[in-house]
């Protein structure tokens, strides 16, 4: 006969064995809070990101779209260029949370953006409109060491790939000191414009791309807050130092 | 063990007859995997997404209530997508039962049942059997961790998401899982996972707890104590009352953890289950 019949099984309380009960559930809430402890001490090096792991356009920021995101993978169905996918257990990334990769697939940048509003639960924000607008991650070129402009020549692929060219990313003319008579051309990407769609990181030509897209929290610096640029406060003000006293020069006779 | 559940009924009602709720209940898992698989496989987009929210043709949201509350509870307002088809989700578990998803959807389900069948083929007796109640502390502990860390924690090691998941989206380590469940119901705690622990469950089964769909057990007089009923029953204590159960109690199973899976009918030689709706409100629990 099976063990499991029910007078040795009964999980009400108040009937039979009140002390058994109490017990069970001394137990498991001991058990629970162990468990849960260990799962709580986890949760930090399980969620955080990788650095070449990106997120769908108009995703939250990380902490707040871990709490929104069900990873149901209904933007992974709704990407036409299959770039999404979602982790699975063994990979770096949150499991189950949906990312791509800028090398092997990056973003198309579709114009109506079709993974956002498949988004069930607002952790792909439904207010970016413009693809434009979406801050996937950041490019930055990473290695001067290895890229073929820096070493003077005309390569140029990433900033020719880049959807959003001449804004995102454009080429600095710089004198190249080495021939003495060349200009190199400095691929020079701008946040401001840059929507981390991957493209360039996707198109360099090297066996390692030296232009990597990375999560813009782990790009950007940031300067202090007080810090004025003379030649940007000249342009909005007229001068550098608004209201700058002016004070007699006094030098010596016949100096400039 | 006296014999096996099931041997009278087979020989009475034949062996279709006697797995008729079972078979009906595995196609029932499958099609709900099928609808996701006809897309990537056929180009046939019936559903896409998967249990933890979906979308049925295109336009119908669908949303599992258990992973829409801890995100909820971790701080995330609910969109209104998820908030629909988290409603169309619970009412359908209300009318049901709850833990018609265990029986009729979970694939996990599958996995506990094969490992409850093996224990009784191999005449494995004894393991660790933790109170039944353990499943609400868990649920418990599920969201407490969902609002202590902000994140849905517990979605980090849920073996019912792991394996739907990966059983629509690519398996990866997702078979660890399956081969844990299997062997920790198998050898360490009969039927210790689905209904024991598992919060998810333990959600579902709160969901129905007015639903009108049950087991009725309208001929129990004719029952002749052979035990077949309890052998395959995955909550079997839900069984006494409406079997056994004085004036005091109707001849229909009323305890939320009923499955409604119809494994006691099929067995049961004396043909006393059968589904039923449950017409007067408020009665056993
Ligand atoms: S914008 Fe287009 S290519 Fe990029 S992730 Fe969304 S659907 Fe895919
Ligand atoms: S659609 Fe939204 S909730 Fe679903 S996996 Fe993608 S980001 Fe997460
Ligand atoms: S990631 Fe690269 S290609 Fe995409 S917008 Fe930025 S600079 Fe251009
Ligand atoms: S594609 Fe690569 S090598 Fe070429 S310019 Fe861009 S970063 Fe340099
Ligand atoms: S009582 Fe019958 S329907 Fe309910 S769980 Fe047990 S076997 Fe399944």
């Amino acid at each position: 006969m099976d063990e499991s019949l029910p007078p040795a099984n009964a999980a009400t309380p108040g009937g039979v064995d009140r002390r058994g009960f109490l017990q069970g559930a001394a137990r498991g809430i001991a058990g629970s809070s162990v468990f849960a402890t260990l799962l709580w001490s986890q949760t930090k090096p399980a969620t955080a990101l990788p650095s070449q792991s990106l997120r769908p356009p108009g995703a939250l920021a990380e902490a707040d779209f871990l709490k929104a995101c069900v990873r149901c993978g209904l933007c992974v169905r709704a990407c036409p260029y299959h770039i999404l996918s979602l982790a699975q257990p063994g990979a770096a990334e949150p499991l189950g949370t949906p990312f791509f990769r800028a090398r092997s697939g990056p973003c198309e940048m579709c114009e109506d953006i079709p993974c956002v509003p498949a988004c069930p639960t607002g952790a792909l924000d439904r207010t970016l409109k413009k693809i434009d607008d979406a801050r996937m991650g950041l490019a930055v070129l990473s290695d001067h060491e290895t890229c073929l402009n820096f070493q003077g020549l005309r390569c140029d692929v990433c900033y020719r790939v880049c959807p959003a060219i001449d804004k995102a990313i454009t080429l600095e003319m710089t004198p190249d000191l080495r021939s003495g008579h060349h200009a190199k051309f400095i691929p020079v990407v701008h946040s401001q414009y840059c929507t981390g769609c991957g493209k360039c990181e996707q198109g360099c030509v090297l066996p390692q791309a030296a232009i990597k897209v990375i999560p813009i929290a782990l790009a950007k610096g940031a300067s202090a807050a007080h810090y004025r640029l003379g030649w940007e406060e000249k342009a909005l003000h007229g001068e550098a130092v608004p209201n700058l006293i002016k004070l007699p020069i006094r030098r010596p006779d016949g100096q400039p | 063990m006296s014999r096996r559940a099931g041997v009278e009924a087979i020989r009475t009602r034949g062996w279709l007859a006697a797995h008729k709720w079972l078979l009906i209940r595995r196609a029932s898992q499958l099609m709900v995997f099928a609808l996701f698989w006809s897309g990537p496989l056929l180009g046939l987009w019936i559903a896409r997404g998967n249990l933890a929210s979906s979308t049925l043709f295109g336009v119908i949201p669908l949303s599992d209530p258990f992973i829409q509350l801890q995100s909820w509870v971790a701080g995330h307002p609910l969109a209104q997508d998820a908030l629909l088809g988290t409603s169309l989700v619970t009412l359908f578990y209300m009318l049901v039962g709850g833990r018609l998803f265990c029986s009729w959807v979970c694939p996990l389900n599958v996995v506990s049942d094969f490992a409850g069948w093996s224990r009784r083929r191999l005449g494995l007796r004894g393991g660790w059997r933790p109170k039944r109640h353990t499943r609400y502390l868990v649920l418990l502990m599920v969201l407490g961790l969902a609002l202590g860390t902000g994140q849905l924690a517990w979605e980090l090691v849920n073996p019912v998401s792991m394996v739907q998941r990966g059983l629509i989206f690519g398996f990866g380590f997702a078979w660890m899982a399956v081969a844990a469940l299997f062997l920790w119901e198998l050898l360490v705690s009969p039927q210790g996972w689905c209904g024991r622990l598992c919060p998810h469950g333990a959600l579902f089964s709160l969901l129905g707890r007015w639903a009108p769909l049950r087991i009725h057990t309208p001929t129990r007089e004719k029952c002749d104590d052979c035990m077949d009923c309890y052998q395959v029953c995955p909550e079997p204590q839900v069984i006494k009352p409406a079997l056994k159960g004085g004036d005091a109690t109707v001849p229909r199973i009323g305890e939320i953890n009923c499955t409604n899976c119809g494994r006691c009918i099929d067995v049961c030689p004396q043909s006393i289950f059968t589904f039923g709706i449950k017409i007067k409100p408020s009665e056993t629990s």
